[in-house]
Formats: C-alpha cells, sequence, structure tokens
C-alpha cells in the first residue's frame, strides 16, 4: 500500500490503522472521528446537531486566512506566545546528566496552556453566532481560563465545578467571579470533575441554539479531540523549531503530564512522525496504582464510553465509571482523550503512572534547582522525565547526549497551599492550613 | 421501519392498545430502586393500570440524560449496591407475571462491559422486549444491530427537536419496535407543559416512514397524555412515577398510572 506521508491513519479498524502506522504513514492531523478503535460520538442524538455544526464551523476556520491571523494574534499580543524553550540545567543534573528542556507553558497569561484551546473554541463560537460559553473545570485553571476568554470577548460564560472542588478552591472560584463568570457547584454524583461534565452536557442540551460547550481536554465526542489538539498544536511545534534551534537536533524524549490529555497531545503532535522521538505521557498515579486510589486510566483501564468518546477508562465490572485520585486536581479524571488510547495501543507513546510522592519531590527539585514553581499537574511531567532521563543515560559515556523537553504545562501559584501543607510548611493553626489539606489549591 | 422480519414485542403492545382504541402508555422505572423486588412489583402495579410497555432503566454513574429526580432515584440504587445483572431478574420478574413489553434503557457503557452479545442474550433470555439507548446513536450501533438481529431484539432510538432530515430518516430506519421522540431540548424531569416541538418531531418521524412513535421527557399526567395521542402512538412518563414510587409506594403508583391512562383514550 502505498500512502503519502501526510495521510493519516485515520481507519476505524484498529489493525488497519496499526498497520498504516507501521507502514510509516503519518499520524500527524488525524481528522477523527476514529483514532483507531476509539473516539466517536456516543452522545445523545440531540447534541448530534450541534457536533455537526462545530465541526462544519471548526473545518472552515481551518481553512479561512482571517481566522488562522486571528489566533496567531490572540496567541501572540494576547497570551504571549511564543513561549519560552528553556534548559534546565541544576534539574538536569538529577536525570543522570541528561538535557532537559522545559516548554514553557506556565508563562502563558492565565499560567497555563488551557489559554491556546480557550481562545480558539471562543472564537468559533462567535463564528456560530452563540453569546454564551458553558465549561466545566476541576482544578480551576479551564474555568479561569474560559472566563477570561468569555472576558475578553464579551460573551457570557457559565462554569460547572463539582462542589466539593468549589469548596477545596475557593480563590480559583473568585477568580473566575472577578472574570464575571458564574459559577455553578455541581453536587451530583461524586461532586468532582466529571460530575461537572454531565451537568454541563446537560445545560448544553437544554441551551444549544445560543451556547457553545467549551470543553477543556482533547477528549469527549467528536469533533471535540481533533479540534481542542489543533489549538495545541502549537505547543509542539513552537517546541520542535526550540529544541532544533538551541541544539541542533531533535531530542530523544518529549515528557508530558496526562489529565484529558491536551497538553500532551499539543506537545506530541509535534514530533508523532519524528519516529525516533520517543514520547511518554505521565498519568497520576496518586497513593500508587496497587492502592485504588489513582487516575492511572491508560495503565489500569479498560475501553469504554464515557463523555463521548470510546476510550480507555477506569471502570468497574459493571461499567460504573470508577472515581479517581490525584493530589494535583487537574490530572484527577477517570477517562482519557481517544487519540492517547491509539498512540499507547500501536506503541507510538508510552503512558506512565507518577505517584503523588514522586510529583511532589520533583516539584521541590524545580523549585530549588531552577527558581521556577511548577503546577503540580506538569510536575508529573517533570518526575516523569528524571525517571527517562535515568533510563536513558544509564551506562553511557556521555549522559548529556540526551536530550528531553518537557511540557511544563503550567505555573503552580494556584497549588502553593497544597505544597505548603504536602511539605509541612504551614504553623499549624493557621488559615491556609486548614485549605491546603489533601488536593486543595488555592 | 424494518420491523417485518422480526416479531416486536414493543410494537405488539402498542398495536394492541390502538387496535383498542388507546393511546400506548409507557412507563419508566429504575431498576432497584427502592429494591429489586419492588422494581418487579411496581412494574406489575403499572402493567395492571393501563400501562402498556414498561422501561426498565439501568442506575449508572454518569447519567448525562437524567434530570434530578431520576438522579437521585438512581444514585440510590447504586448506593444500595444495585448490580447490572439483576435487571435481567427483574425483566424475568415482570414479564412471569404480566404481559407488558419490557424493555431496557440504557446508557450504553454498561453494555459494551458486559458484552452486547452476551447483554443482548441474556436480556432476550428474561423475556425483554429490547433497548432503549440514550447515548447510542444509530452511526455507533454496529454491534448493537447485530445482536438485536440475532437476539430479535427491539432497538428503540431516540430522535430530538434538533434532528436533521438525513439524521431522522437515518435513525427511524435503524429503528425497531418504535421511535423515541424526545418532546424538548433538555433532560427528563416532569414539565408544566408538552412543548409544542413534540408535534413536529413526531410528524418528521411519520414522514421518515416511522410507524409507531412515542413522545418522551416531560410527560406528567393525563391531559398531556391526551394531547399527545392526537398525534403519536405512544406518550412516555417518567420522572412522575418515579417521584410517586418514591413519595409513596407501589399502591399509590398503580393509582397513578390508572389516572394517566385516563388520557389514553383516542378521539
Ligand atoms: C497546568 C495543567 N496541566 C495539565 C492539566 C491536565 O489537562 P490536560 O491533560 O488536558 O493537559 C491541567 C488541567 O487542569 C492543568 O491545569
Amino acid at each position: 500500500m502505498t500512502q503519502s506521508p501526510d495521510t493519516p491513519a485515520e481507519s476505524g479498524k484498529p489493525q488497519e490503522a496499526a498497520d498504516a502506522f507501521l507502514a510509516g504513514s503519518s499520524l500527524r492531523h488525524a481528522p477523527g472521528p476514529y483514532f483507531g478503535a476509539f473516539g466517536g460520538r456516543w452522545m445523545p442524538e440531540s447534541l448530534i446537531a450541534a457536533l455537526d455544526e462545530l465541526e462544519d464551523t471548526f473545518e472552515k476556520a481551518k481553512a479561512d486566512p482571517e481566522f488562522i491571523a486571528q489566533v496567531a494574534e490572540l496567541n501572540k499580543n494576547y497570551s504571549g506566545r511564543p513561549s519560552l524553550l528553556t534548559e534546565a540545567k541544576r534539574f538536569s543534573q538529577h536525570a543522570g546528566g541528561a538535557r532537559i528542556f522545559l516548554k514553557r507553558e506556565d508563562l502563558n497569561h492565565t499560567g497555563s496552556h488551557k489559554i491556546n484551546n480557550v481562545l480558539g473554541q471562543a472564537l468559533l463560537a462567535q463564528r456560530m453566532g452563540k453569546t454564551r460559553i458553558i465549561a466545566e473545570t476541576g482544578a480551576g485553571q479551564h474555568g479561569v481560563a474560559s472566563a477570561t476568554a468569555a472576558a475578553l470577548l464579551g460573551m457570557e460564560c457559565v462554569v460547572y465545578m463539582g462542589a466539593e472542588d468549589t469548596r477545596r478552591q475557593a480563590l480559583n472560584v473568585a477568580r473566575m467571579e472577578l472574570l464575571g463568570a458564574t459559577v455553578v457547584p455541581v453536587t451530583a454524583g461524586s461532586q468532582t470533575l466529571k460530575d461537572a461534565i454531565n451537568e454541563a452536557l446537560r445545560d448544553w442540551v437544554a441551551n444549544v441554539h445560543n451556547t457553545h460547550y467549551l470543553l477543556g481536554t482533547a477528549a469527549g465526542a467528536h469533533p471535540f479531540p481533533a479540534l481542542v489538539r489543533y489549538f495545541h498544536e502549537v505547543i509542539g511545534e513552537e517546541a520542535r523549531a526550540q529544541i532544533l534551534d538551541q541544539t541542533g537536533r531533535l531530542p530523544d524524549a518529549v515528557c508530558a503530564c496526562i489529565g484529558g490529555g491536551s497538553n500532551a497531545i499539543g506537545i506530541f503532535h509535534g514530533f508523532l512522525d519524528d519516529r525516533n522521538v520517543a514520547l511518554y505521557g505521565f498519568e497520576a498515579g496518586g497513593d500508587g496504582v496497587d492502592t485504588g486510589r489513582h487516575a492511572a486510566t491508560i495503565t489500569l483501564g479498560r475501553p469504554g464510553v464515557l463523555h463521548g468518546a470510546r476510550s480507555y477508562l477506569m471502570q468497574d465490572e459493571d461499567g460504573q465509571t470508577i472515581e479517581s485520585h490525584s493530589i494535583s486536581a487537574g490530572l484527577d479524571y477517570p477517562g482519557v482523550g481517544p487519540e492517547h488510547s491509539y498512540l499507547a495501543d500501536i506503541g507510538r507513546a508510552t503512558y506512565e503512572p507518577v505517584t503523588d510522592t514522586e510529583a511532589m519531590d520533583a516539584f521541590r527539585l524545580l523549585c530549588r534547582t531552577e527558581g521556577i514553581i511548577p503546577a503540580i499537574e506538569s510536575s508529573h511531567a517533570l518526575a516523569g522525565a528524571l525517571r527517562v532521563g535515568k533510563r536513558l543515560t544509564e551506562g553511557k559515556d556521555n549522559p548529556q547526549d540526551v536530550i528531553i523537553v518537557v511540557n511544563l504545562s503550567g505555573r503552580g501559584d494556584k497549588d502553593v497551599a497544597t505544597a505548603a501543607e504536602w511539605f509541612g510548611l504551614l504553623p499549624q493553626e493557621s488559615p491556609e492550613a486548614g485549605i491546603g489539606s489533601e488536593g486543595e489549591q488555592l | 421501519m424494518n420491523n417485518t422480519a422480526t416479531a416486536s414485542k414493543s410494537a405488539a403492545a402498542i398495536d394492541r392498545a390502538l387496535a383498542e382504541g388507546r393511546t400506548a402508555l409507557v412507563g419508566y422505572l429504575p431498576a432497584g430502586y427502592p429494591d429489586v423486588q419492588t422494581t418487579i412489583d411496581a412494574a406489575v402495579a403499572l402493567a395492571e393500570n393501563g400501562t402498556d410497555v414498561i422501561e426498565i432503566g439501568i442506575p449508572y454513574s454518569d447519567p448525562v440524560m437524567d434530570g434530578s429526580v431520576i438522579q437521585a432515584a438512581t444514585v440510590q440504587a447504586l448506593k444500595d449496591g444495585f448490580r447490572v445483572s439483576q435487571v435481567f431478574d427483574i425483566v424475568a420478574g415482570i414479564t412471569a407475571r404480566c404481559d407488558a413489553a419490557v424493555l431496557v434503557m440504557t446508557y450504553w457503557n454498561p453494555v459494551m462491559r458486559m458484552g452486547v452479545d452476551e447483554f443482548s442474550r441474556r436480556l432476550a433470555e428474561a423475556g425483554g422486549a429490547g433497548l432503549i439507548t440514550p447515548d447510542l446513536i444509530p452511526d455507533e450501533a454496529a454491534e448493537w444491530f447485530e445482536a438485536s438481529d440475532k437476539y430479535g431484539l427491539d432497538r428503540v432510538f431516540l430522535v430530538a427537536p434538533s434532528s436533521s432530515p438525513a439524521r431522522m430518516a437515518m435513525t427511524v430506519k435503524a429503528s425497531r419496535g418504535f421511535v423515541y421522540a424526545v418532546s424538548i431540548m433538555g433532560v427528563t424531569g416532569a414539565r408544566e407543559n408538552v412543548s409544542s416541538a413534540a408535534e413536529r418531531v413526531v410528524q418528521a418521524a411519520h414522514e421518515a416512514g416511522a410507524e409507531r412513535v412515542c413522545v418522551g421527557l416531560g410527560v406528567s399526567n393525563a391531559e398531556h397524555v391526551r394531547e399527545i395521542g392526537a398525534y403519536a402512538e405512544g406518550a412516555i412518563v417518567g420522572t412522575a412515577l418515579v417521584a410517586e414510587l418514591g413519595h409513596s409506594g407501589v399502591e399509590a403508583l398503580g393509582k397513578l398510572a390508572a389516572r394517566l391512562s385516563e388520557g389514553t383514550a383516542r378521539a
């Protein structure tokens, strides 16, 4: 079979897709709805028309120079792109001597990669004539980014947040409200991120005529996984050019953390067809994958459908979703984007768990060695990079020849209370000590 | 609708009602709420009071199409330890005691987890009529087409006010037994009025070739049932029944069904 390198392996049949990959066809720009056996649209009929409209608007926008210019302009003059690529020289000493470079999404406006997707989708919403956006949020990062875009573009914004999370993250609730958004605490189910998504979907069904659901990660029903990836592809494109510029060659490995998978797919995309660049996704291992308290979806889950896509899923024998656990609210999700399930199945990317403890050790190490306070989500990628660095440099005479790029997806300002609690930095009885108990964030 | 080859239990139940000059009454109950035996008794009470088709809902952790009343009931059932395989005991228990058609309404993941073929085989063995699938569209239903044909089960897909003519045609063609017309853009829950969108959805389904269309979401009293009977073959009541069962028990539920069935007489 001769296929041009730009033809994505888009077959719905897993074997065919895997064969196409092995035969060397491009993995970039996979359009969905299927990524091998994953993806699709497992959604109520009521929402299919809205998904079709979104897909249609997105396809037209991608081909419209005006839209592309609009996104580029906002990325540059609002978010502050391109984000830097910073070599972490002192941190690298703890990775067997491999050279580690940080893709600084933490420097974006609002403090994480989330803004890339939010601005793009808000512009699409405007193109569809929708005046109201709704979003789900766990850590509050995506909610804050959505509220920001809504303020910028003059749209109404409602953010659904698990009641448990609104209590844990009172300051992020205040942030969203300062930006003019309405935050709705969700008391259904486990009162966390997955229930916030359920509630946002219920809102969307009822208000789809004027409302866009601004999903915060590369998961959900088609076209969301491909669409969210599209707006984050800029991370990988910049990183690839920057590492070539700074080192003259491609890295040996790229590391990212996996919640739903948006920051990871964004940076992976730039390197998907560079077969010698190993791609690593680090899932939240929580207390440890053998404790049952984790969010290691690909590591331990099995295929199922949740929130519109077939993908790996943490589920019990009855197909009921299992609640996830992680110190990092942004990784605390029992599902994962379908493209990651596909990349895992065909062996293009490797997914490993990182425990709370490993992540927090890496968090502190980056603070102390580089003067950068990372998000706890991103700290999972940092811990993974230390592991990969040691592995790749083992027995090597010139460990500095090993180059690793880590997606530093966000900054840790929001995590200071959690970290202070974790490291015992708070005086007893201080008000922050109350806020900072496990998983709570400022 | 290709219901000629396979005898459809729900189509037969609806046709029976129509032949008697009645709009078919379809009643929803969540499995295991408040417990398995009560679900069976409650369904039998519905059947004895004029309900033609019973829907048994499988409690699920992420019910995106359900409003607060049904969510509260299914969360309770899960808390009390409901297991998916108990739905087959419930279906068998009901079909042993009455001749209403019994469909299972389920989000798709529990079916996928058990295996579509295995689930279908056990449902057919229990005497079930088929499945109503709120988050499975025909586009994704290849496995379910195969299994439902193999075991002679009805495939009740949903159509909505937002369905395009092409999707309406495709979904009507894919369905067997009846087509479930969602009356409004929204989730389950009792409402004051049945939306005027419902009539348009039903008309579009009929024009696409549907022989039997039942209207659900927001239907809660005999007047609603009567109104729907003017343009559809059946009316589906859920939240109102669940609330009555929760507050007042099986006997009161039977009485509510009897009142609802007063709305079924066709002009
Ligand atoms: C800083 C940061 N990184 C990563 C994530 C995880 O999301 P995703 O896997 O979609 O990148 C989040 C989510 O809130 C986040 O805030």
